[in-house]
């Protein structure tokens, strides 16, 4: 019962790795909200965008969902 | 054909993509191209892009579809590499073809700038220092922002 998480560019840094599995929670804020603090702090910036099964936006949560942190991009 | 979009996790050989995407448009009269190439400075050893799979190729393709219908063109190249590069290697390619020079010229004009500020790949480079992510800079929004109704660049033509 257990989402994966993905962080994506910088913040893998801040996470300390680019994927961590953790208990399902029913929503995004809450899966912030289980992280530490100074993560969840990073996360919860307008610039992180979140995708749930590689689709854009943060809807319901459930187990064996994949959760993606994007943050702003530096391609090209 | 008409676009090609890919993303590359081996070196770009960019005289061979375009060779190939020119006999692919024979009726183009003019093929416009764009080459980015890793800044070559004294302190970058390396530089790697990571991408989001689901994302980054999907909205590759969407930037191309959305050129292909503002401009009048006979088709698109967009290659971009992903993984590690050194200074001086090949980064991304863009290509357009069109009967006209215009067109072909302000399309990949466009790409680029929507390229640099939209695609989902993150940019980190290795120094002496050790690794650091690059963040995006103002320059590039401001690029983009040419392209918006006001901006310098206007609208398409006619």
């Amino acid at each position: 019962m257990t989402i994966r998480v993905l962080f994506l560019g910088r913040l893998e840094d801040a996470a300390g790795s680019g994927m961590r599995d953790v208990p399902a929670e029913p929503d995004v804020a809450a899966l912030i909200a289980s992280f530490e603090p100074a993560l969840a702090a990073l996360l919860c910036s307008d610039t992180v965008r979140v995708a749930v099964n590689g689709v854009l936006g943060a809807g319901p949560l459930a187990a064996g969902d994949e959760v993606a942190f994007l943050p702003p991009v530096s391609g090209g | 054909m008409t676009s090609d979009v890919r993303l590359l996790d081996a070196p770009l050989d960019h005289a061979a993509e375009l060779a190939r995407f020119a006999r692919a448009h024979p009726a183009a009269g003019g093929i416009a191209s764009f080459l980015g190439q890793v800044r070559g400075d004294d302190t970058v050893l390396e530089l790697e892009l990571s991408h989001f799979e689901p994302l980054t190729l999907p909205a590759m393709r969407a930037l191309a579809d959305t050129a292909m219908a503002r401009w009048k063109l006979g088709g698109v190249l967009i290659v971009h590499r992903i993984g590690a590069m050194a200074p001086g290697d090949p980064i991304v390619l863009i290509a357009a073809a069109a009967r006209h020079r215009r067109a072909a010229f302000e399309a990949v004009d466009y790409l680029m700038d929507h390229l640099k500020s939209e695609t989902w790949l993150w940019k980190r480079e290795r120094t002496a220092a050790g690794w650091r992510w690059v963040e995006p800079g103002h320059e590039d929004h401001a690029d983009k922002a040419r392209w918006s109704v006001g901006g310098l660049a206007g609208d398409a033509p006619a």
